[in-house]
């Protein structure tokens, strides 16, 4: 699915960022913020940040002036607005219903709700291999009629060790180029989260650079803690610069038929923190230093296996390799919780609870379970 | 290679942005804007409500509060205070555990949400040629969120007289009788937008007595609550009317206005069902559309609102900073209606007192809305809608003058 479950803390609350908490206290306290409609496409400020987030600021199809951004509720706002815009624009003869090809597993439901039926899967993950099988992939992307809308996943599902390689997307980019297969390309957990900045938006950067028309939907929710103000971007990339005004004016006609207008709560933080590359530079840091740390009191332990993965991911979400006993044991002996899948949100640690944490790693470790 | 949105044709602008867009771009110096609708002070500003600043304090440096994603289908202490404020804290209907709710993005995610349900399982599983009808006139986005919906007959009811400036009971009454079965109606439940003119008690008896006799089915709109006349209890009357009767229906709540939560987007779809079990499965349903819709709505302003109506000196507060907004929409409908008579405007004024919430419908015709716009850069709606909350202490007179002169040289 689109959201996934917060990363906790010890205390059994979702961690927010303190640069995140201090800046809702400023902007409750800004006198010349006023409780006006804000524009259907979202906070102008927000829409701009995510979209450069997204495509790199220098961005040949930015500055061509062929990219809009619309703020959307969260991921699934985006998904879903990009769905029925496809629906309704995609195939302007008639209403569009597909098809639209998505990865398995995943589900379609919000593209069905938009009424698009026509909805298949392409193979993504090898469970015996626990890897993505690219070869399977692309037979099955070969076999998609011209002009299908594909989702992928530019930064998939919680770091699992299950993203594509560089090498890959651009084969499946260069399949879609040659195939006429239009990307909606997902961005839910973007830099912080999985990677540095730049490697997650690659796919979507590369595929603009190619001069493909795609979608993105991202969201901020993950990154910045506000999984209580889902805030979520739908960019768009055009071919030519002069179909910009019509295409945004549908969407916009779109959003209005959906909820009208976005919250701005959420966006106004994200604007500020995104047009602050130093707090994000200090963010990424401080999470690199807490990932040697904590290797390093592993290490000391004497914990079994190697950590060197640890240091070899970036940002704010770690795979600890953790099965799903040890990850139980963590959250109902130690009070320390993990995602299901054994992905832990660095962020959440700080030199207060490190020991602590990673003794209980140990011993989720080496209990007899 | 040819983009595939290369035939895509530019969207007509929404009415009422437009206006907006150009009041903005006006220089003149006695500009006045009375096409948007929203609050604003005399000093033509936007007003946070004192208790919703207060609140949001409160929530900012409350350190205990769970960040994480609100339940699918919102805040819960917000859906039940939320639906107690529309039905009344002694609603039987909430006694009898029929009342349920789902927390949108705002009124237009309300009535989003009742639709898409509606088009699924109201009548059958297949809603989409089942007649929706709105007021002639009505807040136009009605059309489209039906229409986005999957319904594909969405048609007016006679509502507004123009000739008598006033409601055409006989009208309504008819297109009732006279609708096809199963038909569903979407009422403004005070404060009609864009006429002002609300259906008084008598004639709402009238107007529920055919619907329950044809089995139509009831979906209020209720953007207004506690904005028409500063007194929740009378502006919930309609609602609570056709509650007591025992239908089953939908309200869509926005607390927009009367919150001044316009850029936090609370809305509250409150459902009221034959039943708890009809309730129930009623509920799961719509989480399921949820779901592919927002997912989980924003926390904010819903927390703001649920923590009001549910802290007995917050409510109180509200209560007059809600007075307050109608109480000024009141004096400038009664000092316009005084100032027109003064400078003896032909027609009769009467309506613009008789009118009730932010908008009146003033009865100038489109020469004379244009005269207005143009001329005198008084911007409104070509319908003829104002919105009272536009006029201040220092514009009225410039208002009442341009009226005039629109009304006695422009035919």
């Amino acid at each position: 699915s689109y959201s996934s479950l917060p990363c906790l803390n010890e205390e059994g609350q979702t961690f927010v960022l303190p640069l995140v908490g201090k800046l809702k206290k400023q902007i409750s306290a800004d006198p010349t913020l006023c409780p006006e409609y804000p524009s259907s496409l979202g906070l102008a400020e927000f829409t701009k940040r995510a979209t450069e987030f997204a495509l790199g600021k220098n961005s040949l199809a930015l500055m061509e002036n062929r990219v809009f951004g619309i703020q959307t509720i969260g991921c699934t706002g985006a998904v879903r607005l990009g769905a029925e815009l496809l629906k309704h624009w995609y195939n302007t003869r008639a209403a569009w219903c597909g098809p639209v090809y998505l990865s398995s597993p995943c589900d379609g439901n919000i593209f069905e709700a938009a009424g698009i039926q026509d909805i298949h899967y392409y193979f993504y993950w090898d469970a015996k291999q626990r890897d993505v099988c690219v070869e399977k992939l692309l037979a099955d992307l070969e076999q998609a009629p011209e002009q299908s809308v594909v989702v992928l996943s530019a930064s998939a599902h919680c770091p699992t060790g299950a993203d594509l390689s560089e090498q890959h997307w651009a084969l499946i980019i260069q399949l879609m180029m040659r195939r006429r297969l239009f990307p909606f390309i997902l961005l839910p957990v973007q830099g912080l989260c999985c990677g540095d900045l730049q490697r997650d938006a690659w796919p979507v950067q590369h595929c603009a650079s190619q001069g493909m028309e795609l979608l993105c939907a991202q969201s901020f929710s993950h990154c910045f803690g506000l999984y209580g103000d889902g805030v979520g971007n739908l960019l768009c990339v055009l071919k030519q610069s002069s179909l910009l005004s019509a295409v945004q004016s549908q969407a916009d006609r779109l959003v209005r038929a959906l909820w009208a207008r976005p919250s701005v709560g959420g966006a106004r933080v994200v604007a500020t923190v995104l047009s602050n590359p130093e707090e994000v530079k200090h963010i990424v840091e401080r999470c690199m230093l807490i990932r040697e740390r904590l290797r390093e009191r592993l290490r000391l332990l004497g914990s079994p296996g190697c950590w060197d993965h640890l240091i070899k991911q970036r940002g704010l979400y770690c795979c600890t390799g953790l099965n799903g006993q040890q990850v139980e044991f963590l959250s109902k002996r130690r009070h320390v919780y993990l995602l299901p899948n054994g992905c832990l949100n660095v962020s959440a640690i700080n030199s207060s609870n490190l020991d602590y944490i990673a003794e209980s790693i140990h011993l989720a470790l080496t209990s007899a379970l | 290679i040819m983009s595939v949105f290369s035939e895509v044709p530019q969207a007509a602008p929404v009415a009422v942005f437009k206006l907006t867009q150009d009041f903005n771009n006006d220089q003149h110096p006695q500009k006045v804007n009375l096409g948007v609708g929203a609050y604003r002070t005399d000093e033509g500003r936007p007003w946070v409500l004192p208790v919703v600043k207060k609140v949001e304090k409160l929530i900012v440096h409350d350190d205990r509060l769970n960040h994480e994603y609100l339940p699918i289908l919102g805040l819960p202490e917000f859906r039940s205070s939320a639906s107690k404020i529309a039905l009344g804290d002694d609603s039987p209907a909430i006694k009898e555990e029929r009342v349920g709710a789902v927390q949108c993005l705002g009124g237009t995610g309300a009535l989003k949400i009742g639709a898409e349900f509606l088009r699924r399982f109201y009548n059958g599983n297949n809603n989409t040629k089942t007649p929706v009808y709105v007021s002639a006139p009505t807040w136009e986005n009605h059309n489209a969120v039906f229409a986005n919906a999957g319904f594909e007959d969405v048609r007016p009811y006679k509502y507004w007289d123009a000739e008598k400036r006033g409601l055409d009971l006989n009208g309504f009454l008819g297109d009732l009788e006279s609708c096809p079965a199963h038909s569903i109606f979407v009422l403004h439940a005070c404060a009609h937008n864009p006429t002002g003119t609300d259906p008084t008690q008598e004639q709402w008896k009238k107007i529920a007595e055919v619907m329950m006799r044809r089995k139509l089915f009831v979906f209020f709109d209720s953007a207004y609550q506690g904005f028409a006349s500063g007194s929740l209890e009378k502006d919930a009357w309609a609602v609570r009317y056709f509650v007591s009767m025992g239908f089953e229906m939908f309200c869509a709540q926005s607390f927009s206005k009367n919150f001044g939560l316009y850029n936090e987007r609370v809305g509250n779809l409150t459902i009221v069902a034959r039943d708890g079990d009809n309730l129930k499965r009623i509920l799961s349903q719509m989480e399921k559309i949820v779901r592919t819709t927002w997912s989980n709505p924003p926390s904010q302003g819903a927390r703001v609102v649920a923590i009001t109506l549910n802290t007995p000196e917050l409510f109180s507060e509200w209560s007059d900073n809600v007075k307050t907004m109608a109480d000024r929409v009141l004096l400038m409908r009664a000092q316009l209606k005084a100032k027109l008579q003064a400078l003896g405007t032909p027609g009769t004024w009467d309506h613009i007192t008789q009118q009730i919430g932010m908008f009146s419908f003033t009865g100038l015709n489109s020469q004379q809305v244009e005269y207005m716009v143009k001329e005198k850069h008084i911007y409104l709606m070509a319908s003829g809608r104002i919105n009272m909350c536009g006029l201040t202490t220092k514009n009225i007179d410039y208002v009442a003058e341009s009226i005039h002169e629109a009304v006695t040289k422009v035919q």
